[in-house]
């Protein structure tokens, strides 16, 4: 079963919920899409359960977005593949909350 | 030597202020959670150290911090807040049907046995209670499954259940508050709920005497005589004698019944305290002078007490879980407001000073009486 490691960069405050540095890599089997790099990371750090996507509906939460290689991904199917250089780790998968607050 | 601790919830952190029984020199712990909204923190009565902390953003949603060395370290435990079935409907600001959707923990209470048993009220209104120390939470469906459910409206604040009274003598009785349907009451442990709602005149709803749809800020109630209440509606404050069977008004030379806080002596039970706010439109304390008001006659004939808080050019807000005692003699009052301040008081409200007067806004205060 092929696995990839995926880079992940977390916003601030889910750096310092999950005692974590800015980036994490995530070991993710067969191809890499949004819900199994979210399901490696909660189960890695299951105290990010509920902060990125709601733990009822499964959606991602409305002030975050998914950036990657330059192109907002946040409302591609979270079963869409992600791009090859995020799959390769060449690239990372960037959680940015939203500017807000002036 | 005996001690207080004060667990303070703010916009962009939690505190923990502690001294000793003098409640003269102080120590100030945190920011802990730095940058996120702290609604609400408590401790459970019977386990001082075990702590809870309702943690939230707009970004990131809820979590639930648990700490069980007094908030010297945390744990994130269970935020998984599911609505029990299909939620349903709630009536919008403009009348409309609105689903029911999860957005915060507004206060968290632990039980008064057991310091793994903890309640939570939330927005949109619901109670939940978790037994195993905050990992799972189950709802307490039959309140939100009241017939009256449809009807209920949220306030300018959301529609929040921001009020969990435990009765000592029962533990199969609950009192709760949510804005705007009213105040509830379970005698059978949270099954069933009756609103008790009736006295409560509330002119901005279409019937003033309505069973639910009353603005209710906060209620307390004093452990010794758990079928008396004392309530801070949006306007009027009001006292029951029978358990929120009926209500009436208590309001009397009070400068404006509007307000949000409210509390008792720890050691008087007919000793009540309030912070007058302007208006419903001007969320500061009138004439730009910050008062708490007491009464130690149960109500209708109140004292401002002012010696040593701002007396001109403040306006600052109080909101309804910024206010708490400790359980020394004298007895201590404690509150917080929206410009950062919380004041102490070790002489029952006679003398006030600030023990911090910079931190975010308050959202809450509650205090710990240390062996």
């Amino acid at each position: 079963m092929p696995r990839n490691v995926v880079r992940v960069i977390l916003p601030p405050h889910l750096r310092t919920l999950a005692k974590v540095g800015s980036e994490v890599a995530l070991e993710v089997e067969n191809r890499a899409t949004q819900r199994s790099v979210l399901d490696a990371l909660e189960a890695r750090y299951p105290m990010l359960r509920g902060t990125i996507r709601d733990q009822v509906t499964q959606e991602r939460r409305p002030f975050l977005r998914f950036f990657a290689c330059e192109e907002d991904l946040s409302h591609q199917p979270p079963d869409a593949p992600l791009p090859d250089t995020v799959v390769s780790g060449a690239e990372p998968l960037i959680i940015l909350g939203a500017i807000a607050g002036g | 030597m005996s001690g207080v601790r004060v667990l303070v919830g703010t916009k962009k952190g939690a505190f923990v202020l502690t001294s000793d029984g003098k409640r003269k020199q102080w120590e100030v712990s945190g920011p802990h959670f730095g940058g996120w909204e702290m609604y609400h923190l408590k401790g459970s009565p019977v386990d001082p150290d075990r702590l809870y902390a309702s943690q939230s953003t707009g970004w990131h949603g809820q979590l639930i911090q648990r700490s069980n060395d007094g908030g010297k370290t945390w744990e994130p435990v269970g935020n998984k807040f599911a609505y029990d079935g299909v939620p349903g409907t709630h009536q919008w600001y403009d009348g409309t049907p609105h689903p029911w959707e999860f957005k915060r923990v507004w206060h968290l209470e632990p039980s008064l046995t057991d310091p793994d048993t903890v309640y939570a009220g939330v927005e949109d209104a619901a109670l939940f209670r978790s037994i195993d120390g905050g990992q799972n939470w189950q709802e307490l469906s039959g309140l939100r499954g009241h017939g009256s459910g449809p009807r209920w409206q949220p306030g300018a604040g959301g529609m929040c259940l921001h009020t969990i009274i435990l009765d000592p003598s029962d533990p199969q009785r609950i009192f709760i508050a949510i804005s705007a349907a009213g105040a509830f009451r379970t005698d059978d442990g949270g099954k069933t709920w009756k609103p008790i709602n009736q006295g409560l005149h509330s002119q901005y709803i279409p019937d003033p005497t309505a069973e639910v749809g009353h603005c209710v800020h906060h209620i307390a109630m004093h452990p010794s005589r758990p079928g008396v209440l004392f309530m801070q509606k949006h306007w009027d404050v009001m006292r029951s004698d029978n358990a929120g069977d009926s209500w009436q008004e208590i309001s009397g030379n009070l400068p404006t019944d509007f307000g949000f806080a409210i509390d008792i002596h720890a050691h008087e039970p007919e000793t009540l305290y309030v912070v007058p706010i302007k208006s419903d439109s001007e969320h500061y304390p009138p004439d730009g002078k910050l008062r708490v008001y007491r009464s130690r006659t149960g109500g209708n004939e109140w004292e401002a007490l002012t010696k040593g808080l701002p007396q001109r050019d403040c306006y600052v807000n109080v909101l309804r879980d910024a206010m708490a005692v400790d359980s020394l003699d004298k007895c201590g009052i404690y509150f917080g407001t929206t410009g950062g301040q919380v004041y102490a008081s070790a002489d029952a409200g006679d003398n006030w000073s600030p023990i911090v007067r910079d931190l975010p806004a308050v959202l809450s205060v509650e205090v710990q009486t240390l062996p």
